[in-house]
């Protein structure tokens, strides 16, 4: 049979690095292929060049037995070919008929009744339903992703290229978009289905492709492989023991949020009546699928926002809302979401990093003047404690790998013995070594008598690491459990909003 | 006093100057909201406006006509504002820089040719300007006739550029692009559509709309060059596209304020209150500033205002 598409030793170099080293890809027909490897193991890049983004540094690429030359998305999307990317690229304050129209708005004026027209017939065929005058913004993720998908279609396109599609959704979205899959398939369309999540290529591919450090080094039919088979693969090496969580030895109360609401910039209640109490010595998860206002409550745990009602008392202590300062002098550990835009300073040194939070306090600083000397020991006891690997404490932090950025934010943030720790998405974006060490590190606090929030969207994570676990839907608390009770599916209910 | 306020001939009057002061305002506001929904914000603006009414003015003075005036001054618009799309498009410099940089630039460049035709003669030398044309019928109506249909004809283009600007942003294939650049630039790259190009024209349309506002000022408000003819105005152009939001006819009525305002403190000032003429000279730019803090707060920025877009040169 002849291949939709076919890459055969497509390379691409940025200045210094080989992201795609040589790679082979066939697409057939109706068929669901799974692009399966790490962060940074160059799925997203290699499908960028299939799209048109990138300009293709060797090898070549054929559409159903052709050669072609993309010079820019818009060659791809002549051939049929779309890209859903992992952020979409939406216009959040224009209509779901204006982002399905542009670029393929046809005449001078705009013609929306005939658009609506081709849109609406598009939503029956597909049983995408979406409201062609809804304004980007009001809709959810999983309808955001619908719009991304009826705009591929609304283009004729026949392959779809889906970049993490599920990393954003809940349990139930998830379910309905690989019917949604199934339906695109059954009509004739192919779709190349990037993951880190084995399962969900277990379900929904036909055949995987690994790629490893910008190779190709497996391609197998989902039907003769393995989930441990896949993970080593994408790893290139056994998977270490799981971690061992231990007992929660539960003391007094150390963080309690209570009643706490705030709005978002928009002027939505994003984190509404929410209550918790954080013990000494436990792992509490918050679990919930992202954009459920876990961004609006550490943003609040940490002093970046103001409360707009209700209070945070850390180890019995009510402390004033929207002050940094206060907290960290209450003792929290704060592990941000994104560590280069808000957790360090990309263009500051390694030791400067490390002693944001401390420079003002004795014997780093003393009287207004700080002592080079003490930050330099300092500096040198949270290095070699958390063995980040650096060129030397001067080097800028921005030349530091993703996992090293976050050991450097957690020797700054975890070496003065911390009463709470408040992490949020603490292994985001991490490969498997620097995420064992983050687990590990969350982990050895909570021995250590310290509380630890974590908030998380992985699912795995939580339950891994967590003693207890509340599950956020809409700002709210939705429902709360032990760990040891919990039961995946019920979770993944309430993380759709489901109760009952 | 309260008499002459009142009378129609003080009505009539205040409401011809609102329209004649408001009309480069509007120009150069319309201009810029094409520019910002783009995503570029053009601070080159006041330069450019300046460098509009030097050459518009220059060239009716050699050539005695005001309509090869209106052209050159929209030509010599354009071109500053190309330059500004090398700069802040093309080369990815901030927008900020670039703008007043353009700005600095044109308004030596204005003086520096002015100079170099006109030398520097005792008495500055003057054109014949636009006189208002009295629309048939519509200006014999009492009080709306002789204000709103005896204007300039650059007046009458301005109003009918309102409507026309609206149409083009919000009804048609270009606009639609237009805003979804300024929006999310990558998202119109993914689709095929010319995310520099289309700013680069959009820059154009700007630049000739400022060149033009800057020309009636040398044109038909006065009838000489001077250096300071600008007073300002194309900052509050600035002020007006946050003011109407970045829509056309909201920021337009934004002119319309500044541009009765402006009326009114000339009056003022000749109704013989005894202050200094500065302080009324100065009301129409405080309460620009305060309509400012009251609106920009509930403005929503063009969400890819002051972003250079390259494609990334290094994925995932």
């Amino acid at each position: 049979m002849q291949p939709v598409i076919e890459m055969r030793g497509v390379t691409k170099r940025f200045v210094d690095v080989i992201a795609n080293d040589k790679v082979d890809l066939k697409l057939f027909p109706k068929e669901i292929v799974g692009l399966l490897g790490e962060n940074g193991a160059g799925k997203t890049t290699l499908m960028n060049v299939l799209f048109g983004y990138y300009n293709l540094d060797g090898g070549k690429l054929l559409i159903n037995g052709g050669e072609v030359t993309f010079g820019s998305p818009k060659d791809a999307i002549n051939h049929g070919i779309a890209m859903i990317h992992q952020h979409f690229t939406l216009v959040q304050t224009q209509s779901v008929l204006e982002n399905v129209m542009i670029g393929m708005e046809g005449s001078f004026f705009l013609n929306k009744k005939k658009a609506r027209e081709k849109l609406l017939g598009i939503e029956k065929d597909f049983g995408l339903n979406l409201d062609p005058d809804a304004i980007v913004w009001t809709l959810s993720i999983g309808e955001q992703q619908k719009l991304e998908i009826l705009k591929s279609l609304y283009r004729g396109a026949k392959t779809l290229i889906m970049d993490e599609p599920t990393a954003v959704l809940a349990p139930t979205e998830t379910i309905e978009l690989f019917e949604t899959l199934r339906i695109l398939v059954a009509s004739g369309h192919s779709i190349i289905f990037i993951s880190h999540h084995l399962q969900e290529v277990m379900d929904i591919c036909d055949r995987v492709i690994v790629l490893r450090s910008g190779k190709r080094v497996a391609e197998r039919k989902v039907s003769e492989t393995s989930i441990p088979e896949l993970a080593s693969l994408m790893v290139g090496r056994e998977l270490l023991e799981r971690l061992e969580r231990g007992e929660a030895k539960t003391g007094n109360a150390v963080l309690e949020a209570r009643n706490l609401k705030v709005r978002n910039n928009r002027g939505i209640v994003a984190v509404d009546n929410l209550s918790f109490t954080l013990r000494e010595g436990e792992v509490l998860g918050v679990a919930g699928v992202s954009g459920n206002g876990q961004t609006a409550l550490s943003e609040m745990l940490f002093g970046q926002v103001k409360p707009e009602d209700g209070e945070i008392h850390i180890s019995g202590k009510n402390i004033p809302g929207g002050s940094p300062s206060a907290i960290i002098k209450e003792g929290m550990a704060r592990i941000p979401e994104d560590r280069i835009k808000t957790g360090l300073f990309m263009d500051l040194s390694v030791k400067e990093n490390m002693i944001l939070e401390s420079h003002v306090n004795e014997p780093i600083s003393k009287k207004g003047l700080i002592n080079m000397k003490e930050i330099r020991s300092f500096a040198e006891k949270c290095i070699n404690n958390f063995s980040v690997k650096t060129d030397g404490m001067d080097a800028p932090v921005k030349s530091l790998s993703g996992g090293n950025l976050q050991k450097v934010i957690l020797a700054r943030e975890l070496v003065g013995k911390p009463k709470v720790v408040v992490a949020c998405q603490p292994t985001r974006g991490l490969d498997v070594g620097a995420m064992e060490y983050v687990h590990q590190a969350m982990l050895d606090q909570k021995t250590d008598g310290a509380g630890v929030l974590l908030i998380s969207d992985d699912l795995d994570e939580i339950f891994l690491l967590s003693d207890r676990i509340i599950v956020m839907y809409e700002g709210k608390i939705i429902g709360e459990v032990s760990t040891n009770e919990a039961d995946r599916d019920k979770i993944g209910l309430w993380m759709s909003g489901v109760t009952s | 006093m309260m008499s002459e306020i009142f009378s129609v001939a003080f009505i009539t009057g205040i409401i011809a100057a609102t329209l004649r002061m408001s009309t480069p305002i509007i120009l150069a506001t319309l201009g810029e909201i094409i520019t910002e929904r783009s995503g570029v914000l053009n601070l080159g603006i006041e330069g450019t406006m300046l460098f509009g009414a030097a050459i518009g003015f220059l060239t009716t003075l050699s050539t005695g006509s005001l309509w090869l005036g209106v052209l050159a001054a929209a030509l010599a618009g354009i071109a500053l504002s190309l330059i500004m799309a090398i700069l802040s498009v093309y080369l990815g410099l901030s927008q900020h820089v670039s703008g007043l940089g353009i700005t600095i630039f044109a308004s030596g460049l204005a003086m520096f040719i002015y100079r170099l035709v006109v030398g520097s003669p005792t008495v500055p030398p003057i054109i014949d300007p636009f006189s208002p044309i009295a629309i048939p019928l519509l200006s014999r109506i009492p009080i709306l006739g002789g204000s709103f249909f005896t204007q300039y004809s650059l007046t009458y283009i301005t109003w009918l550029l309102i409507p026309a600007v609206s149409i083009f942003l919000f009804k048609t294939r270009a606009g639609l692009r237009v805003r979804t650049i300024g929006q999310n630039p990558f998202a119109a790259d993914t689709v095929g559509v010319n995310v520099n190009l289309t700013r680069t024209l959009c820059l154009a349309a700007g630049g000739a709309f400022f060149g033009v506002a800057g020309a009636f000022l040398t044109l038909a408000h006065q009838n000489m060059f001077l250096i300071d003819v600008i007073g300002g105005r194309g900052w509050i152009a600035i002020a007006m596209t946050i003011f109407g939001n970045w829509n056309p006819v909201m920021g337009a009525v934004g002119g319309l304020i500044f541009g009765f305002l402006d009326a009114l403190q000339l009056r003022l000032q000749t109704l013989g209150v005894d202050l200094p003429f500065h302080i009324f000279l100065m009301i129409p730019y405080l309460i620009t500033i305060f309509a400012l803090i009251s609106v920009s707060r509930k403005a929503s920025v063009p969400a890819g205002l002051l972003k250079p877009y390259r494609r990334e040169d290094k994925g995932g």
